[in-house]
């Protein structure tokens, strides 16, 4: 080599040498992998890729950082197999640092192996199942909205306390679906309530009107929903053509504020359901949720509003510690409280779980509903140490027991 | 008493949805059985006709104060018209080609209707209610019948008679049978091939919107309703035999029958069964159970 190419590349090593406590390449690259057409586009969706530009941008503005933010998103379509390709040609090709929102179990657990893999963050707000915390645990994942146990907990003791003892569960036939059948079936049984019987329907399905009539000759107080977006609606539409409600009650294991837009209140009155976040919270919530409106149209589900809490959350410790090295980051994540218009003194765990308060909320009468989307009664907080799977009976390599 | 280990009430109340599923298949795939039976197209957009028809009632309701039952008949005209539209700037083009075509381009047009409504409604779709006097149910003592999926068994099934009816021994029908076999002969006797030819794939697409509307109050009218349904109903229409109007009808009953004891039985199989069976017919009788071969 010519002398003065010897020279260029001992600068450049030098240079590359003290960039180790830098950002890589100067740039902080935010990859959203979300639902962006199909059945749980509503809940997270476009709306989850404007709240990480929203959280990008308050960012940028509030902190000043040395190192630019950029943000990729793409559709995964539910496929787990289109998300693991898409997160490996991210993290290969594309430098992204992130791979973050990734509602839907599958995805969620293909990609939290390749992140593992290369050594990416992952933040997850959308999926719901417990088994990203237990089973297929590892310390690149950070679970933040919501998951399983959570919601079932929240609202299947809710409803068993208050005198729903007989409860029958109509089931989405996949992970999701078993899982949350699972948790709400101990919940139940724990608070001394029985399970009369459940069926299983194809995922997704269109008409429910068979296991319905199974769910109303059980004997059962409740029907507990084991599905979501779609076949959730659905099922509680058609739970009212069949007169199945109000003798029986239904209990949405998972629901969201789209479910009930979308139902109206006249269907969904008096329901019972378990959230990480209500827009009409308290003034903090509001000021945030007319921003998101502003943009989106509609009001924030908990997925896209813990979507733009996570992605925060994971710049500022960036820039606190001038490195997107990802043990670094994580580090700092779990020192760092989350304390924010989504989470009061929230934390995240050895296993990866961010816990923080969960709502009960009670979907209101139509007389009793005074603006658009004014939907819920805030029955009860449930605080972060009783919402969430605790960590002795946790199932992770990575808790210390 | 008990049938196979269920109870009998149970039973007939799983029989008599399934007979009411049956009947929705059979006015879904009548129109796809038209469409190909005398055009040979294979009328992809036959999903996203039936959620415009859903829509068509919902936003005519919502922004135009149309009730149901007048959705019943506009909203089957409205696609119509709109079929009328894609059949004279595009379809028609296509016919001397391969079937892949016609495949092909009515499958990009449902992708478009897809995605602009997609776009514009979100996917978790709107509530469409029944209209009062079709609301609420009879108990006939083995379960609660709504009054409205009775009525979807009479409405689907007095479509179903007036169409056979009209293709089988009307004169018009004869007429359109013979224009699809030898359209030069019956050009040459003085019929205007071109437009019966559009006014076929107008009431396939108008059969469709209708059972839109009557799916309407049943489940939420979202964009992807239609696609959900679409393959379902191709493969009730391959069991009957693609040309095979009374086929289409009879097959779409059975099925539905069949998928009802499914559910009663082993659940998790329902949404397989039918195209099990599919398998099966094309094994034995490929031209379908009342197929002719071509």
């Amino acid at each position: 080599m010519k002398p003065h190419r010897i020279a260029q590349a001992a600068g450049l090593a030098l240079l590359s040498m003290a960039a180790q406590a830098q950002v890589s390449d100067g740039v902080v690259k935010i990859g959203v992998l979300t639902d962006l057409s199909g059945v749980y586009s509503d809940v997270a969706g476009p709306g989850t890729v404007a709240a990480t530009k929203m959280a990008i941008e308050d960012f940028v503005a509030t902190e000043k950082p040395s190192f630019k933010v950029e943000m990729v998103s793409a559709d995964h379509q539910n496929k787990g197999d289109i998300a693991a390709n898409k997160a490996r040609e991210w993290f290969e090709k594309d430098k992204v640092d992130v791979a973050s929102e990734l509602v839907t179990t599958s995805v969620a657990l293909a990609v939290q192996k390749i992140a593992k893999e290369k050594n990416r963050v992952v933040l997850i707000s959308g999926a719901a199942s417990t088994a990203v915390t237990n089973e297929n645990c590892n310390d690149v994942t950070v679970h933040w909205t919501y998951d399983t146990y959570a919601v079932a907990n929240g609202t299947a003791k809710a409803v068993t306390q208050g005198g729903g003892k007989k409860w029958f569960f109509m089931t989405a036939d996949y992970a999701f679906g078993h899982a949350l059948e699972k948790d709400a079936s101990a919940v139940v049984k724990a608070n001394g309530g029985e399970v009369m019987g459940s069926v299983r329907h194809p995922f997704p399905g269109t008409d429910f009107s068979s296991f319905l009539l199974k769910a109303q000759s059980s004997g059962a107080q409740v029907i507990g929903l084991a599905n979501a977006g779609g076949d959730t609606i659905n099922s509680i539409k058609q739970a009212a053509e069949f007169g199945v409600t109000p003798k029986q009650s239904l209990a949405g294991l998972l629901m969201f504020i789209t479910d009930v837009h979308s139902l109206g209140l006249k269907t969904t009155q008096t329901m019972y359901l378990t959230e990480g976040f209500y827009w009409d919270l308290n003034e903090e919530t509001r000021a945030w949720s007319k921003r998101f409106f502003a943009v989106h149209k509609r009001m924030p589900t908990m997925v896209q509003a813990g979507q733009y809490s996570s992605v925060m959350h994971y710049l500022k410790a960036v820039k606190a510690i001038n490195s997107d090295d990802t043990p670094k980051v994580m580090a700092q994540m779990k020192k760092t409280p989350v304390n924010d218009f989504f989470a009061k003194n929230g934390k995240i765990r050895d296993d990866g779980r961010m816990v923080h308060d969960m709502y009960l909320l009670q979907v209101k009468k139509p007389a009793e509903s005074k603006t658009p989307w004014d939907y819920y009664h805030v029955k009860a907080t449930i605080p972060a140490a009783e919402a969430f799977q605790p960590l002795s009976e946790s199932r992770c390599a990575l808790v210390k027991k | 008493m008990d049938i196979f280990g269920i109870p009998s009430q149970a039973f007939f109340g799983q029989l008599l949805l399934g007979l009411i599923n049956g009947s929705f298949y059979a006015v879904l795939s009548l129109g796809l059985a038209i469409i190909f039976g005398l055009l040979n197209i294979i009328n992809f957009a036959h999903g996203a006709q039936y959620m415009l028809g859903a829509f068509a009632a919902l936003l005519g309701l919502n922004w135009l104060g149309i009730n149901y039952w007048a959705a019943l008949v506009l909203a089957p005209l409205a696609v119509g018209l709109l079929a009328v539209v894609i059949e004279r700037s595009m379809l028609r083009h296509l016919y001397k080609l391969d079937h892949l075509y016609g495949l092909l381009l009515t499958f990009g047009l449902a992708l478009v209707a897809e995605g602009v409504f997609k776009n514009v409604f979100g996917v978790s779709g709107e509530s469409y209610e029944a209209p009062e006097i079709l609301q609420g149910g009879v108990h006939l003592g083995f379960m609660f019948l709504p009054i409205y999926r009775a009525w979807v068994v009479v409405a689907a099934l007095s479509v179903c008679a007036l169409a056979w009816y009209v293709i089988e021994r009307t004169s018009l029908g004869a007429t359109l049978r013979a224009a699809t076999q030898r359209p030069d002969l019956v050009q040459a006797l003085g019929i205007n091939v071109p437009v019966l030819v559009t006014a076929t794939y107008a009431t396939g697409a108008a059969l469709a919107a209708f059972a839109g509307v009557l799916a309407a109050p049943i489940q939420q009218v979202n964009p992807v309703m239609g696609s959900n349904l679409i393959i379902v109903v191709f493969a009730v229409v391959v069991i009957g035999g693609m040309g095979s109007i009374l086929g289409s009808i009879v097959t779409g009953l059975g099925l539905g029958i069949i998928e009802g004891l499914t559910k009663v039985f082993y659940p998790e199989a329902s949404a397989v069964v039918i195209f099990v069976i599919m398998v099966l017919v094309l094994l034995v009788k490929p031209a379908g159970l009342f197929g002719k071969q071509a």
